[in-house]
């Protein structure tokens, strides 16, 4: 990214800072501002992040999947949005890979991620 | 008509006021300088000529080395004229003069980017024109699935007629893209945000119209 561009984005650095950091595999609960007519609600999405995409960018989204009665859904949020009100880390998961597209054609037991163990120094 | 001349920077989004995420391209314009003043008396029409982008001298022509001179300027790369350019500083316009982005234009305003658009080599129909293909591979038809169909009749009129829509060369054309509303002034940087896209690749030139 040119030197320009990163002036414009700056603007948004506060916007992407404010949220715990995560990385694919990370279950998250996402606190989405909805608006119904007049009124504003706030709704959440837990999941499993299976993408970010575009880092460090205004472009980035994040990808988060979850099984919704019995059926995947996925939900892609810009992380710039306005309308993400907050962010919960709840579990970090240890994956080898940065996308995790192979959970697609899982299920149940075998869609499961193992939790990241931090060693004790 | 007044208006500056730019390079493309890129593209990014942010989001606007009303929640919404607006794709939205970045552009290096001016600060440019007045290379001529036309008028009714001695061409015929108001016009003028403003010059952007550092060249070495010793890759000008001479003829153009003259006239950077005449303007008491170093080479430029980019020479436009915009005819009848009213800025704020109508007739104040002056031969030499450094005319910035955050003088021409204002944020919320309407504005016609002009660029030359990416290369595209030789395209066939489909991509070029955008013709629809044959849309199938069954009936028969087993090696034309973005073929142009017919050119034209028979024996009458036993040619095909001129500007039948063909394969060929695509992209590299001048195009202006109407009605962006300039979002964003960096008044320190030479910088505007335009809403949507501007034709042509990062770094090329772009002539904005108010």
């Amino acid at each position: 990214m040119s030197d320009l561009m990163k002036i414009v984005e700056a603007e948004y650095s506060e916007a992407r800072a404010k949220f715990p950091s995560f990385k694919a595999g990370d279950t998250i609960n996402v606190h989405v501002r909805i608006k119904e007519g007049n009124k504003e609600r706030i709704q959440q999405f837990q999941g499993t992040v299976i993408q970010r995409r575009n880092p460090n960018s205004n472009g980035e989204t994040f990808t988060v999947r979850k099984i919704s009665n019995g059926i995947g859904v996925e939900r892609i949020f810009p992380i710039i949005s306005p309308a993400i009100e907050q962010i919960d880390l709840l579990r970090q998961g240890k994956v080898r890979r940065a996308r995790l597209f192979y959970l697609r054609g899982r299920q149940g037991k075998a869609a499961r991620i193992k939790e990241k163990i931090r060693v004790r120094k | 008509m007044s208006g500056i001349i730019g390079r493309k920077v890129g593209m990014t989004s942010i989001f606007s006021a009303d929640g919404r995420n607006v794709a939205c391209t970045l552009i290096e314009a001016g600060p440019c300088v007045v290379t001529q003043v036309k008028n009714v008396e001695t061409d015929g029409y108001n016009a003028v000529q403003l010059a952007y982008g550092e060249r070495k001298e010793k890759n000008t022509p001479k003829p153009l080395v003259g006239h950077f001179k005449k303007a008491g300027t170093t080479p430029k790369q980019k020479v436009v004229e915009f005819r009848d350019f009213r800025v704020e500083f109508e007739g104040q316009v002056d031969l030499g003069a450094t005319v910035k982005s955050s003088e021409v234009f204002v944020e919320g305003d309407f504005i016609d980017a002009i660029g030359t658009s990416k290369g595209k080599g030789f395209q066939g129909v489909v991509k070029r024109h955008g013709f629809a293909g044959v849309g199938g591979q069954t009936h028969g038809q087993h090696n034309r699935a973005r073929h142009p169909g017919s050119i034209g009749a028979c024996s009458w009129p036993s040619r095909v007629f001129k500007g039948m829509r063909m394969a060929g060369r695509t992209g590299g054309d001048r195009v202006k893209v109407i009605n962006l509303r300039v979002l964003k002034i960096y008044a320190e940087q030479n910088l505007l945000l335009v809403s949507g896209s501007v034709p042509g690749p990062k770094n090329s030139f772009v002539i904005l119209e108010k």
